[in-house]
This record gives structure tokens, sequence and C-alpha cells, in this order.
């Protein structure tokens, strides 16, 4: 090989050129792209969501000339990643989200108040008083999603009457559990509220309008003492039963071996592939008053640094927040709608119509964001009431003080 | 150089600067073209890097990038930096890897940043202002037709009783009476310029930001627009004075300012969230060494760690090696299989492991209590002494199949003759396995073992899907189990709930990296002694 002056400067001039050439390339690309992103909706969905937004999206962008992108997320990675994305203005216009983040995302700044306006009163009230924080709107709801009692018709041919009802028939079948309810090492407070609503036993006392009160810690009240009093009997008489995981459950349920579950919507295709006569009932009350479960929403939020607020807004409320989007999401993804016309369309499945008449008289999952400092004593006090560690007033007095103490932090 | 040797004359022709090039290639004119198209990449991603950081204003970025680009080009390019140029790409993976992460770990360590303070103080005030606005109960839909009158925007606005007014940022609402009406609603005036959705799309930020106050009083409120075809009246809750730099409730009238603790905060000490990001110096330093809820368990947590880490380690490496010598026999038959069928959890991923491993250990629906110890109930999970034995065999199936492997490789680099020696010389078999083979294996296994200690001391997957650090003391008042070990007590101390204290949570993990490095320094030192010993 010759190496020649002419040879090292063509090859030098090469190496520049393409040095330039890719950055140069690659800088011309960028520049109509940030052009575009002033009108580009970015939007963060689900996978099981995805498809429906597609064709919402395709009709918004026909109509108004903003390109909407879906950006595919895992649902539950969205909270903390929207957090920290947020801020750095790589954040999407819009997230697919729960109405329980809400009070994290309004205490980080990341997301702004959507007005509804007059479609306020076209969503089911349970969903709107969800997302509503500190008085505001800041999202557009499309599914609700609760739990309620889940029977097998061959084992339990009508709905009991009263829990203790429940645990008669669930004897007679021949279970060792009358009921199942999924519980696991540290409990499950999200499954058993419906029991503890019914001592009159809240974890946050209300305002006028209906949205919780943090200053106001209520469940250390006189209900809460006969609750764990319960819990205990429960726990000895073996109705509760904190070996019982999720799995062992939803196991038991599907094999026949008890004609009660106590879950939500997402475990009934499997109870159906099983072959398992399905009825779903209002969960009994133990306590007396009525059983009352948290009532999650699911709906769209807007980014507080989004560039395209208006586009953002119309989206939301104009294509996401109709009965022909709300009715898809639902055939998608089997959540109740959150739009009362699509919820009555849904209605025509009467196990959607039945969760769907439970989470009515449900209570919303409180979203203020001292609800974080409650769950890591409460799960772990009822686990330890259940198995009998202890004198279950004092362990619910205790966990009270320490759930106090750690709200005012 | 495709093995010619150029003859003097035709190297007397050639400029130094070719020559150079040339011998720095190592000869062929391949290598020479490989070399310039890959630096020739490695130099475009840079220089496109760092025109995009240049659009960002990250001058300080900018400017690494820009002494790491000279000198990867130095490095290659100079004759003299033949040693730079194998280790030059493992440095820069060892900075980017390693070195960035915990100098920007240790940075988050200085800082407040987590929940209610994960941004810049503009952005907290312009979330706090946008949450402010509160729409007045019970008022009415303003039917609205947005309109340009030179730069700036108006609100035509139609109310529900069919009144048409227009109003500007300045001009609080007036009635008007030559609008253009189509239907009920108002959509032109005079000499100024009705927009269309797409217009109204282009100037969004403008036309949400605007705000027409209905009339001279600005108590009454103001129209703003959400979606640019209706307004509503909003009242602001909070006000925001930027020369004293101070926020004010507009119905209690408290002065909320900002007293240096990254947000703003009353006279009485409450916050308004969100806040900003600060530097808060040793703050998460201090609190991580005397924060009540840490430091109560902090020494029981610490001693269970290193007891896990050590009995982990040694458990495995025991099996392992046991495992490795028994097959390792010319005696046994059927080891290829065996081998396969050892290694299996290993393939397995661990996390999923530890989760069968908590179904298979449930104290009355386990297959372990079920049909191994006849219908018992064992709390293999929910005792605190149990559950530490159990996340202690869990972990010895886990990590066998590794230790296993590695000694069965340095066995057989042990060579037969030393055995055979040793034979000679009369050893018994224990004696050949204690005195020559347990040496010389350790001289290559011992790095392994210590790199084996420091992951099993952050062995996290493991008891977060085992037991979740459990069982609790309920009667205690912290968040911290009998498996906690450090880094999943941190991991609950620092995230509680959807609460984020990445400032904490840093502070611990260079704390504990302080303490696996020292741990690993002092190991490495002894493996050298072992080292000499041969």
């Amino acid at each position: 090989m010759k190496v020649t002056k002419k040879r090292v400067l063509l090859t030098g001039a090469a190496l520049t050129a393409l040095a330039l050439g890719l950055s140069g390339c690659s800088a011309s690309s960028e520049t109509p792209d940030a052009g575009s992103a002033k009108n580009t909706l970015t939007v963060w969905v689900d996978a099981d969501r995805a498809p429906v937004l597609k064709e919402a999206a395709a009709e918004f962008e026909k109509s108004s000339g903003v390109h909407v992108k879906l950006v595919q997320k895992d649902f539950g990675s969205i909270l903390d990643q929207f957090i920290a994305q947020v801020p750095s203005g790589k954040g999407p216009d819009i997230t697919i989200g729960a109405h329980d983040w809400i009070g994290n995302f309004v205490q980080n700044g990341v997301i702004q108040p959507v007005e509804l306006g007059d479609k306020a009163a076209g969503f089911e009230k349970i969903a709107t008083d969800a997302v509503t924080y500190q008085g505001k709107t800041y999202a557009v709801p499309y599914s609700i999603e609760n739990i309620a009692l889940l029977r097998n018709t061959a084992l339990a041919p009508t709905a009991p009457t009263s829990y203790d009802d429940m645990i008669a028939t669930g004897k007679a079948a021949g279970s060792a559990n009358p009921f199942l309810i999924q519980l696991g090492p540290q409990a499950d407070p999200y499954h058993l509220y419906p029991f503890q609503s019914s001592f009159d036993n809240p974890v946050f006392g209300r305002n006028a309008d209906g949205s919780y009160n943090a200053d106001d810690l209520t469940i250390g009240n006189e209900g809460g003492t006969r609750f764990a009093n319960w819990l205990a009997q429960q726990g000895k008489e073996g109705n509760l039963n904190i070996s019982i995981t999720a799995d062992i459950a939803k196991e038991k349920f599907n094999s026949g071996e008890s004609p009660f579950l106590i879950t939500g919507p997402w475990n009934v295709p499997d109870a159906e592939k099983a072959g398992i006569k399905l009825a779903v009932d209002p969960i009994p009350s133990a306590g007396g008053a009525p059983a009352q479960p948290f009532v999650g929403v699911q709906g769209f939020f807007i980014s507080s640094k989004t560039a395209n607020p208006l586009a953002a807004n119309e989206f939301l409320t104009n294509y996401l927040a109709t009965e022909k989007v709300q009715t898809a999401l639902f055939e998608k993804g089997g959540r109740a709608p959150a739009l009362t016309a699509s919820f009555n369309a849904a209605a025509s499945n009467p196990i959607v119509k039945a969760f769907g008449d439970v989470g009515r008289n449900g209570v919303p999952m409180p979203s203020v964001p001292a609800m974080g400092k409650v769950w890591q004593f409460w799960g772990v006090t009822q686990a330890a009431i259940i198995s009998g560690e202890g004198d279950p007033t004092a362990l619910w007095t205790k966990m009270t003080a320490d759930i106090a103490a750690a709200i005012k932090g | 150089m495709s093995s010619r040797t150029p003859s003097p004359q035709t190297r007397a022709r050639r400029s130094r600067g070719a020559a150079r090039l040339a011998e720095m290639a190592g000869g062929s004119l391949w290598a020479i073209l490989i070399k310039i198209v890959l630096l020739g990449l490695v130099d475009a991603l840079g220089i496109y890097a760092m025109f995009m950081l240049a659009a960002q204003h990250n001058w300080i970025v900018f400017a690494i990038l820009a002494a790491a680009l000279v000198a990867i080009n130095y490095v290659y390019f100079s004759k003299r930096t033949l040693a730079m140029k194998y280790l030059t790409p493992g440095l820069i993976f060892l900075l980017v890897f390693q070195v960035f992460v915990i100098g920007y770990t240790g940075y988050i360590s200085f800082t407040n940043y987590g929940s209610g303070h994960n941004s810049t103080k503009e952005d907290a005030i312009t979330a706090l202002m946008q949450s402010a606005q509160e729409r007045v109960p019970d008022s009415s839909t303003y039917a609205l037709t947005v309109v340009r009158d030179g730069g700036d925007f108006g609100f035509l606005v139609t109310d529900p009783k069919g009144e048409v007014s227009y109003g500007t940022a300045e001009h609080p609402l007036e009635r008007v009476t030559d609008a253009t009406m189509t239907g009920d609603k108002a959509t032109a005036l005079p000499g100024k310029e009705s927009l269309n959705f797409t217009d109204i799309v282009d100037n969004q930020k403008a036309i949400v930001d605007l705000q027409v106050p209905i009339s001279d009083d600005p108590n009454d409120g103001s129209l703003r627009t959400p979606d640019g075809s209706s307004a509503f009246l909003y009242l602001s809750s909070l006000h925001y004075d930027a020369r004293a730099d101070t926020m004010t409730d507009t119905k209690t009238g408290t002065v909320y300012s900002d007293t240096g603790v990254g947000a703003f905060a009353a006279p009485d000490g409450k916050q308004l969230k969100p806040g900003w990001s600060i530097g808060v110096g040793f703050d998460n330093y201090v609190k991580a060494i005397t924060d009540d809820g840490i430091r109560g368990p902090l020494i029981g947590v610490t001693i269970w760690t290193f007891v896990f880490a050590l009995l982990s380690v040694l458990t495995t490496f025991a099996l392992g090696l046991f495992l490795a010598i028994v097959f390792n026999d010319m005696r046994m038959r059927g080891r290829a299989f065996y081998r396969v069928l050892i290694i299996l959890p290993y393939a397995f991923p661990s996390f999923l492991g530890a989760l069968v491993w908590a179904g298979l250990l449930n104290r009355d629906f386990g297959f372990i209590n079920l049909e191994l110890f006849g219908g018992a109930h064992i709390p293999w999970l929910t005792d605190a002494f149990l559950g530490k034995v159990s996340i202690l065999f869990v972990n010895l199936w886990l990590g066998f199949p590794y230790m296993f492997l590695v000694c069965m490789g340095a066995l057989q680099s042990i060579p037969d003759d030393v055995q055979e020696a040793a034979k000679m010389d009369g050893a018994n078999p224990f004696q050949i396995f204690k005195k020559i083979k347990l040496p010389l294996l350790l001289v290559s296994v011992a790095p392994l073992l210590i790199s084996s200690f420091a992951f099993n001391f952050n062995n996290f997957n493991l008891v977060y899907m085992l037991t979740g650090g459990g069982p609790r003391d309920a009667s205690a008042s912290i968040n911290v189990g009998g498996t906690d070990i450090l880094i999943s007590m941190v991991y609950k101390v620092a995230f509680v709930g959807a609460d984020r204290d990445y400032g904490l949570a840093s502070a611990f993990s260079i704390l504990i990296f302080i303490v696996v490095a020292i741990i690993a320094i002092v190991s490495f030192r002894q493996t050298k002694a072992l080292e000499e010993l041969n």
C-alpha cells in the first residue's frame, strides 16, 4: 500500500464529511421535529387502552390537525416516571393514571386542573368525586373499579342476606374457608375495607363537599376497636387466614372449594374460564353499617408543563369523554365506564352491572398524600390481630398513634 | 501494509504525518480504514451530542464531552499512547457506568430531591398558580370566540342570556352591540380577526394564560378558557408577589414566603406543595444516622446484613465446592446429566425463584409444610428466626450452582501432576484437598467470593420477593421487619407509600457503598497475600 499525502487528505476529508454529515443530517431532521412538537400531543397510555385511543387520536388529528403520539407504558410505573420526567420537560402532555395518584401529583406540581365544564354532569358521581382534589377536577375519568362478592351459584344459589348467612352457607358447602379473601403476611387492608367500613370506621373524615380531610384521622374511632375485635374473632374461627394469598384465594375459588370470593372484576375472566357459574353480590355487612368498598377511578391527566394545554384539554373533553370512546374502552378493558351513558350501555352485562352497583355505593379511595403513610402500619396490624398476636384493642390504638405520628412527620 | 517493506526512496516522499498514521495502524490499509471509520463515527456522534447540548445551553456537559473527544482522538492518533489505546474503552465505560453514577448519587444525597421537591422554583410557582385557579361555584359557561386585535388576544363572549361582551387582559369585559352573530353565539367583531381552531392551537399557550377580568374589581374574578370555545369564571386562591417573592392565600390572608426550606412556608411552618429542590448540605446524612425510625433497628439490621451476606457466601461456596469435587471424580457416571440438573436453579430468574419459594413455604398451604412435614403449620416466613433461616436456605438454592460452576472450572485447571506428586509423598486425600487443592482453588476463586459477598450485601430482590422484609412486629412503631437487610430497610424508610425521598435514599446508598468498598479493599489485600504464598 502506498500512503500518499493525497490519500491522507482524502481520508481526512471523508472523516470530516462523515462527522459533519451525521451531525448535520441529524440536526436538520431535528428542526422540523422541534417545529411540529408544538402541535404534537404526547400521550402515555397502557397496553390495553392503546388501540382504542389510536382511533380517537386519528379522529382528533383529522379535525384539528394536531398530531397525537401515543407512547405505551406499563401502568404501574407511570406514577414515578411521570413525576420524574415532567419537571425535566421531557414528560408527556397527557397521561393515563389512577385517581389515588392525584394527591401525589399535585404535591409534586406535575398536573393541572381539567375543566370538565358542563360535561361533568354526564359522569357517574363517584367518578367525578374521585378525581376532585381540593375542590378542583384533575382528570377526565374513564373507568370505575371496585371489589364485590363473587358467588359460585352452584354452591350458593342465593345471595347471602347477612355476614352470618354467608358463613353458614360457606360452611354448609363443606369448605374449610366459608368465604375467601386474599390476605397474606401483611394482610390486605384494601380487600378488608368493606368490612371495616361496616363498623363505621373510615380512615379519614370527610369535608362537606365529600372530599377527604387528611387532618381528621378517624381510623382510631370507637368503630375501629369493634372492627379490631371482630378481626381477632374471625381469625380465631378460621374465617380469616393470613396464609391465604391472592393466588391461593383465586385458585380455591376457581376449583369450587368455597362458594364466595371477595375480589374485583379482574378475576372474573379466569373464574369463568374455570367453568364457575358466577353471580356478583354486595359484600354483606359485618358491623351493621353498609359495607362500602374503596372505588378506584382511572382517568387521563394533563401535565402542568405541557406546551399544548388547549389541544390537550380539547382532546380529553371532546374526544375521550364521549360515549363511543368510553364504551370502546370498556369493551377492551372490562372495567365499568365512568361516563353514565356508557355505563348504562355496559350494564346489559349482569356482572358489570352488579360490580357497578356495588361501586356506586362505595367510597373513593382517598387520594390525599397522607394516605401513603397509612398503609405501612395498617396491614401489619390487621395481620397481627388476625393471627392472634396480642390484644386487638391495644394493637389498633397503637397503630392509630403510629399513623398519626407518621402523617405529622 | 501488505507485507511489502517500502524502499527508502518512497519513504522519503511521504509526509511525516502519513507515515505516522500508517505505522500507528500497525499495518494494513484495512486496519487504517476501519479505524478511521470507527473514530469518525465516534466523533460524529460526539459532535452531534455537542450540537444538542449547545442547543440546550448545557455548557458543563458540553465542555466535558469536548475534552473527552479531543482526548480520544489524541490517544488513537498519537504514537506515544500505546497503553492508553487499550485502556481507553474500559476507562470510558468505568466513567459512564461507575464513576458518574456514584458521583450523581453523591450529588443527590446533598439535596432534598424527592416528593414535593422535584423541580425548580419556577416550576413550583407555575404549578401552584395553575392549581390555585378555582372556578367560581355555580358560575355560567360563556360561549367564546377568541379574536386577535393587532398582537393581542381578546375574548368575545356570549353569556347564557345572550348578552355579548368583549374584553382583553387590560380591558375588563364590556358590552358590545356590533358583533356578528352565528346562531346564538357572537363570532366576529368589526376590525378584529376571529381565530379558528388551528390559529388557536398555534397560539395556545398565550390563549390559555389569558385572563380577562369581568369587572374593574379583580376580586370578581376573570374569564379563562381551557379549550378555546368556552370560557369560565375563575378566582385565584393564591396571589404571587414576584417582587417580595411571597405567596398570599387570598381567602385567609396567610403569607407564605421562601424561608430557605425549598418551599413557600407560612410563619407557623406550614408549607405549600409543590416546593422545589435545593441543596441541604449534610442533612440527609445526619437524618440517616439520627432518625428515630432508623436508629432503633439500624444495629440489628446491620448485623443481620453481615450475617446474611457472609453465611450466603459460605453456604453456597461449601455446597458448590462439595458438588464440584464429587462431580469431578472420574468414577462418577452420567456426570454431564447431573451437571445440567445442578445448573438449573442458576438459569432461573432469581426473583421468580424467590416468589415460587414464597408459595412453597406458605404456612398453611405450602408444599413444604403440607407434603414434607405432614400438614404441620410451621411459620417458615412469618416467624422472625425461621424467616432468616428460610432466606438463607432459598439463597443457598439460588446461589450454589454459580459456586459449583466456578469451583468446577478452577478444579479442572489444577494440574493432575501436583496431585500425583502429593500422593507419591504419601498425603491422604483429605490432606491433598486441604493443603494443595483448596489454597490453589482460593487463588482464583477468592475475588469471586468477595464480589459474591458484595452482591449479597445488597441482595434486595430476594428479601423483597420472599418475605418483603417481614415479619414485622406490629407493636413496634417502625416499618422494618425481621429479615430486612440494609438496602431493603433504606427502601422502606426513603420510599414510604408513594413518597419518594431520593436525597435520603442516596445518602444511605453512599454510606452502604463506603462499607462495601472498605470490605472489598481489605479482602482484596488479603487475597493478594494468598497469591504470594503460592
